[in-house]
């Protein structure tokens, strides 16, 4: 069963959105990662995204930066992440788990091998930053013959060619990306976002999700009748780095960001 | 197919090269390749970059005959392309004064570049001067440090210098800032990559844009050899001198082309920038190619004396040279660098840049080996005095 599909499906028959969380696994530790996930689903979140640290993630503004860094302090791996999701497995068997990161990461353990073992553990989806359409024969073919959803961005400058190319080719949901810029911009435009979701409906129909520059109600409200999920990561990202008691912080705003779009 | 007809349309070379980068510079890629290949053919465009490089950069560059310095070697006729004397001081000036053309043509209003050694961050503000467009030049504090005469070189120019303090804090992470500057301000700013690495189209417009040194190459060795060279030598970071100077040869398969890397403390340390002698392939900085990394696929700190060369990637026409056969590359480590430039700034009045003198090394060893009638061609890519400081803190002299 497709745990991504299954949870769009169940929103959208009570005419919900989807929170969509995501932190960095192993930051500060893969003990606090897990218990964080457990702590995001109790308060709200729908889906996690767990990034996969890299020492060179060109895509992230500096919390998510951050996060990576204390991440790589560990020497978390991407073995280190499956089997996070196998632990977190063995008590939740609904909340879909993406893994977002960068290309390296995922060949260097082999692209065959990584979405062998990724089904076995419990993953549902696969994000790679660095992988445009055009670059992810491989991974597509290996992703699809092990049931992983491979989510695909979309960003304010492609054209609706484009975006048809895209859609074609995407499992999962869409994600929009709401601003020209890193993830934890400031400058979201719902005017901008609204224009180009739009288009963007017209040409799928998987679920889209909007990221990017969501942190607060405030944001999270602006964008959240706009499409069918928000993505919120640096603001979970900057509350780890500040340390004390993340947990609970971390409730806090995840309750937030849930009421605003529930 | 011939080598030269490459890269393919999707930018790849063999199975490296090609355009891994998030989806909103894609558009960003596509625009500037289209426009590229307009202008590439455009008579009014090349007379106006052909005009630059003659009136603004000095061109041609000489190749001079290394008289006393092949004497001391003892072997092949040794002749120094001279890089090092163009406008501002090594070949980085020819890609940046091809690419501000291409950045105006395109209606952009913004420059920015990466910058490791601090020759490129030069050549693009200097461009950047010279049109009236605004500079922003990333640099690695790591650089900044070494290289202080290059940070106020560019700020005379006009160009903001932001230091970047994220990872290694050297060229590979200047270039990551720089992407992500490019993706936020991606309307009205041009992103001058220095080497031919980075996304398609970049390795193969720099490239084309370096390649004049190796066609003057041709043309100097007839006059001045009576053939074309038997090697051709260059040192190799991203490798965009080395590739202007092979890309014009690389049919002539009677040409030898060698590419010299950073061997930093020695390849047996890992404290070095050899990723064509001792990486993998992966991926990074939008391009397939040989990486530093280790076995989780995190790339490595690189290191090497000479800043420009400080490098965990290679310009994914290297590794494709590399995996072909067509070019072969080895190493020179610091100490061999830096005997080099004191062999040639000593013998031959010419003070190299200390990424230069990895060739140069490479150069004292293969002479010896090959007969008098023979000939080597060494790319002086720059000019040594950007690196008086760290030479003098080498020998512990304070300046």
């Amino acid at each position: 069963m497709n745990r991504i599909k299954t949870t769009f499906d169940a929103l959208s028959s009570n005419d919900s959105k989807a929170l969509i969380t995501y932190i960095v696994a192993g930051d500060p530790d893969l003990e606090t990662t897990l218990n964080i996930m457990n702590c995001m689903v109790e308060e709200g979140a729908d889906i996690i995204e767990i990034g996969i640290p890299f020492s060179d993630p060109m895509a992230e503004g500096v919390s998510i930066q951050k996060g990576h860094e204390r991440s790589l302090l560990n020497n978390t791996s991407i073995n280190d992440a499956l089997n996070l999701v196998s632990k977190f497995r063995k008590s939740n068997k609904t909340t879909p788990i993406v893994f977002m990161g960068y290309m390296n990461t995922f060949e260097s353990m082999g692209v065959k091998e990584f979405c062998k073992a990724a089904a076995s553990q419990g993953l549902d989806g696969l994000l790679i930053v660095d992988m445009p359409p055009e670059e992810s024969t491989e991974f597509s073919t290996e992703a699809k013959n092990n049931g992983i959803d491979v989510i695909r961005l979309i960003a304010p400058t492609t054209n609706i060619s484009r975006v048809k190319e895209i859609c074609d080719v995407s499992s999962g949901y869409i994600y929009y990306i709401s601003v020209k810029g890193i993830t934890g911009s400031n400058d979201l435009d719902s005017e901008d976002v609204k224009q180009k979701v739009k288009l963007l409906g017209g040409e799928t129909d998987l679920p889209i999700a909007i990221g990017f520059g969501i942190k607060d109600s405030d944001s999270a409200l602006s964008v959240k009748d706009l499409a069918d999920g928000i993505v919120a990561g640096s603001v979970f990202v900057d509350l780890i780095g500040e340390g004390g008691d993340t947990i609970t912080k971390i409730a806090k705003k995840t309750k937030e960001l849930s009421a605003a779009i529930k | 197919m011939s080598e030269k007809t490459l890269p393919d349309n999707k930018g790849r070379f063999g199975v490296y090269g090609g355009r891994y980068v998030a989806e909103t510079l894609v558009p960003a890629l596509d625009a500037l390749y289209e426009q590229y290949k307009i202008i590439k053919k455009d008579k009014k465009f090349l007379s106006e970059f052909h005009k630059d490089l003659k009136d603004y950069v000095g061109r041609p560059s000489p190749l001079y005959f290394a008289k006393r310095w092949t004497e001391i070697l003892g072997g092949a006729q040794v002749y120094l392309k001279r890089e090092d004397l163009n406008h501002t001081g090594a070949h980085k000036i020819n890609n940046t004064v091809g690419q501000i053309l291409l950045a105006k043509h395109m209606g952009k209003k913004r420059i920015i570049a990466e910058t490791g050694a601090g020759q490129h961050g030069v050549a693009s503000a200097t461009v950047a001067a010279r049109h009236g467009l605004d500079c922003v030049v990333y640099m690695g504090e790591e650089d900044i440090k070494r290289q202080s005469l290059n940070v106020f070189r560019m700020k005379l120019l006009g160009a903001e210098v932001v230091g970047v303090n994220s990872g290694t804090r050297t060229l590979k992470d200047a270039m990551n800032e720089a992407m992500r500057d490019w993706v936020t301000n991606v309307d009205d700013t041009y992103y001058i990559i220095g080497s031919v690495a980075g996304p398609h189209p970049y390795p193969e417009i720099v490239r084309d844009f370096n390649a004049v040194v190796g066609e003057e190459v041709i043309e100097q060795s007839i006059n001045q050899i009576g053939k074309n060279p038997d090697v051709l030598v260059a040192c190799v970071g991203g490798g965009s001198n080395a590739l202007g100077l092979f890309y014009p040869f690389i049919n002539s398969k009677e040409v030898k082309l060698i590419g010299v890397e950073a061997g930093g403390l020695g390849l047996s340390t890992g404290k070095h920038a050899a990723p064509l002698n001792d990486g993998k392939e992966g991926v990074l900085h939008g391009m397939r190619t040989y990486l530093m990394q280790d076995d989780a696929g995190q790339i490595l700190e690189t290191h090497s004396v000479s800043a420009g060369l400080d490098y965990p990637g290679v310009g994914p026409e290297h590794a494709w040279l590399k995996d072909t056969g067509r070019a072969e590359y080895v190493v020179a480590d610091d100490d061999e660098a830096l005997e080099a430039f004191k062999e040639v700034t000593k013998v031959e009045g010419i003070m190299p840049a200390l990424e230069t003198a990895h060739a140069l090394s490479f150069v004292r060893k293969l002479a010896p080996t090959m007969e008098n009638k023979q000939s080597i061609v060494v790319n002086i890519s720059g000019r040594g005095d950007k690196d008086i400081n760290t030479v003098a803190s080498i020998e512990g002299i304070e300046l």
